[in-house]
């Protein structure tokens, strides 16, 4: 007998569909189209961010050293290019610098076996420290002037959508396609599903891992690149803020469970949807910043309570446990 | 008298005076004698600077000119960064409070957090100094903007900007940083002084940006589109302001919206008011405040009294800047103080 069982993914997505009703009859303008643009642009960095943690979560992993490795790599991308060496040779420089961030990670996870939420959190303070230390000292870096192709990447249209919903949207193709068509992309889902089961089929499990940590550090380059190029400078300080929990907020919210082998690109974009919802509307309100995170943590733990509700937890979850 | 006695009695003055050299030498001056004692006493002394962060232009630059003094009159001068994190900040006072030391100077990211442990240091024998930034108890001394006025300053601009009959409309929108920081609080009071008595200029919004450009950059990305008839932006810091000025250059609206920021007076400032990301800046020049800080620290290093007898106030000078006077002494490079 096939039951209609409301998932995580669904929860969230009604949520969010209530909340843009509501924002959309009580708020004048909210569905214009130039607003949804703006609310699309203001969550499609932290969307991509999404795409590259997802990729790691389905792999049982996670990837706390993302919005460092971010705001090192285009930092120093932006300080070479301020040299005479140029900036296309510094866009590269921190294109390598990702990769090798990456293989680090990977491997002292898989090879070393460091569990991947310490590896990470410790990378993280290392990857800014290295930045801080040598190669900038400025926390703000701005972009060279003169390099118009690299503020188009931040600030140009095609078609009238701005650049940064359409690298959200090439970015989420790709993933998806790599997650459903390739056979690396199954193979993520085996291992993550039951990693053990994979090594016996003999799957490539390390190698697996180790490119999982090298996309997701490359991913967030991507979106290390659009940042500096909308505000055409890069900020170091957001190292210090919640982002990397909204972007871990953002994939589980859409239901990527952190057990692994579950969800994949559309988890993502419901759970960026719904933030975005949430914090253009409440921008239009003018609600202030203290009352702003208390709705959303409400909100979000609405969702997550509601899931619980409907998805009472399983033999197979409680012996996989939660983190 | 003979005329060979007058002789000798002038051959003996000459003899008098050239031995006598010093005085008939070129002229050398003489010693001070308030300067050895001055350099002395400083000597081997300890200052200790807590920044919010260091690697922005407004702690790099007091930083850099303290450094330059501390090493001339040979006292030392420790630096240590919590990097945004109140909590580090308050070990790092905690530490400095054990460790002992002969000034503080403080950088304090809200007006309550540090509170207390000021006191604290006071009572430990710590003069303190806080700069830029004031909690809501006064120590020894405190150097900086006067926050009230730039706020009262701004608001007056857009008033004369945005009043019935000039601008395109009589709507402003305002963008804090961290609400609870003295340069949020204390602005947003005079920014209000003005408003309150000109009730005809509309605030359509008040967000806050975390001091984060990109937030900035998305607040105002909104703003502008629920109100593309916006005549006036206030934006708390110019490093911040620099995001919500890209917001209305990419909708086409930076010429429409006269946008009023304040900040440091660092060259990237006058280079974001000369691309037109805000057009008017009141800068409260950070090596001026560096200069004054630095004569209070020699101050308070050289005075017997204990710490916290005299409580003292400086409000350091404010200049308007707009891309006609962004030039010269009004925006300074990093590199220069060092």
């Amino acid at each position: 007998m096939r039951t209609m069982r409301l998932t995580q993914e669904g929860v969230v997505f009604l949520i969010a569909l209530v909340l843009f009703v509501g924002f959309a009859i009580t708020l004048t303008d909210f569905v214009s189209p130039g607003n949804l643009m703006t609310l699309l642009r203001s969550v499609a960095i932290l969307g991509i961010l999404g795409l590259g943690m997802g990729l790691v979560v389905v792999g049982r992993g996670i990837d706390l050293s993302m919005v460092a490795v971010m705001v090192v790599a285009v930092s120093w991308a932006i300080v070479i290019g301020q040299t005479e060496i140029g900036f296309a040779t510094g866009i590269l420089a921190g294109l390598i610098f990702c990769i090798l961030t990456g293989l680090v990670v990977g491997v002292l996870v898989a090879y070393a076996e460091v569990p991947a939420i310490f590896t990470t959190l410790a990378m993280g303070s290392i990857v800014y420290g290295i930045g801080r230390s040598l190669f900038f000292t400025l926390d703000v870096q701005n972009v060279p002037p003169g390099n118009e192709w690299f503020a188009f990447l931040g600030r140009g249209t095609i078609l009238g959508i701005p650049m940064a919903i359409i690298a959200f949207g090439i970015v989420a193709a790709v993933l998806h396609l790599v997650l459903r068509k390739t056979r690396f992309g199954r193979f993520i889902y085996a291992s993550g599903d039951n990693p053990q089961a994979a090594r016996i089929a003999g799957l490539p499990y390390r190698p697996l891992l180790v490119t999982q940590y090298v996309v997701s550090s490359c991913i967030a380059y991507v979106a290390g690149l659009v940042m500096a190029a909308s505000v055409s400078g890069m900020n170091t300080r957001i190292f210090n803020s919640t982002m990397i929990y909204d972007v871990l907020l953002v994939v589980v919210l859409g239901g990527i469970g952190l057990a692994g082998g579950r969800g994949g690109v559309r988890n993502v974009i419901v759970g960026t949807l719904l933030v975005g919802v949430l914090l253009n509307g409440m921008t239009i309100m003018n609600i202030s910043l203290t009352y702003q995170n208390l709705i959303k943590s409400v909100i979000l733990l609405m969702a997550i309570l509601i899931d619980t509700l409907l998805n009472p937890r399983d033999e197979q979850t409680s012996q996989q446990g939660d983190i | 008298m003979k005329l060979s006695s007058i002789a000798g009695g002038l051959a003996a003055l000459v003899l008098a005076v050239c031995a006598s050299g010093a005085t008939f030498a070129q002229e050398k001056g003489m010693d001070n004698p308030r300067r050895g004692p001055y350099i002395d006493q400083l000597k081997g002394k300890r200052v200790v600077f807590v920044p919010l962060a260091m690697g922005f232009d407004l702690t790099e630059a007091w930083a850099a000119v303290l450094k330059k003094q501390a090493a001339k009159l040979g006292y030392t001068f420790d630096i240590r960064d919590p990097n945004w994190n109140a909590d580090a900040g308050a070990r790092a006072i905690q530490d400095v409070i054990t460790e002992g030391a002969d000034v503080l100077v403080t950088h304090n990211p809200d007006i309550q957090s540090y509170g207390r442990l000021l006191q604290q240091a006071e009572a430990a024998g710590i003069k303190v100094i806080q700069l830029n930034m004031e909690t809501t108890t006064q120590t020894d001394a405190y150097i900086g903007a006067d926050w009230v006025e730039i706020g009262e300053a701004g608001g007056r601009a857009l008033v004369d900007r945005c009043s019935p009959g000039k601008g395109i409309s009589n709507k402003i929108a305002i963008i804090q940083g961290i609400p609870t920081g003295a340069a949020d609080v204390y602005q947003m009071r005079g920014l209000w002084n003005v408003l309150d008595a000109h009730p005809e200029i509309e605030v359509v919004s008040q967000q806050a940006g975390s001091y984060d450009p990109s937030k900035a950059r998305s607040i105002m990305a909104t703003i502008i589109q629920q109100h593309p008839d916006l005549c006036g932006s206030f934006g708390i810091w110019d490093s911040q302001e620099a995001g919500a000025g890209s917001a209305l250059q990419e909708a086409g609206k930076a010429d429409q919206v006269f946008s009023v920021t304040s900040g440091g007076g660092n060259e990237t400032a006058c280079e974001n008011l000369k691309k037109g990301l805000f057009d008017m800046l009141i800068s409260y020049n950070a090596p001026l405040q560096g200069e004054v800080a630095a004569a209070k620290v020699a101050e308070l290093l050289e005075s017997k009294d204990a710490a916290g007898t005299r409580k003292t106030t400086f409000f350091t000078p404010l200049t308007t800047i707009t891309a006609d006077n962004a030039n010269g002494f009004n925006c300074w490079s990093l590199d220069d103080l060092k």
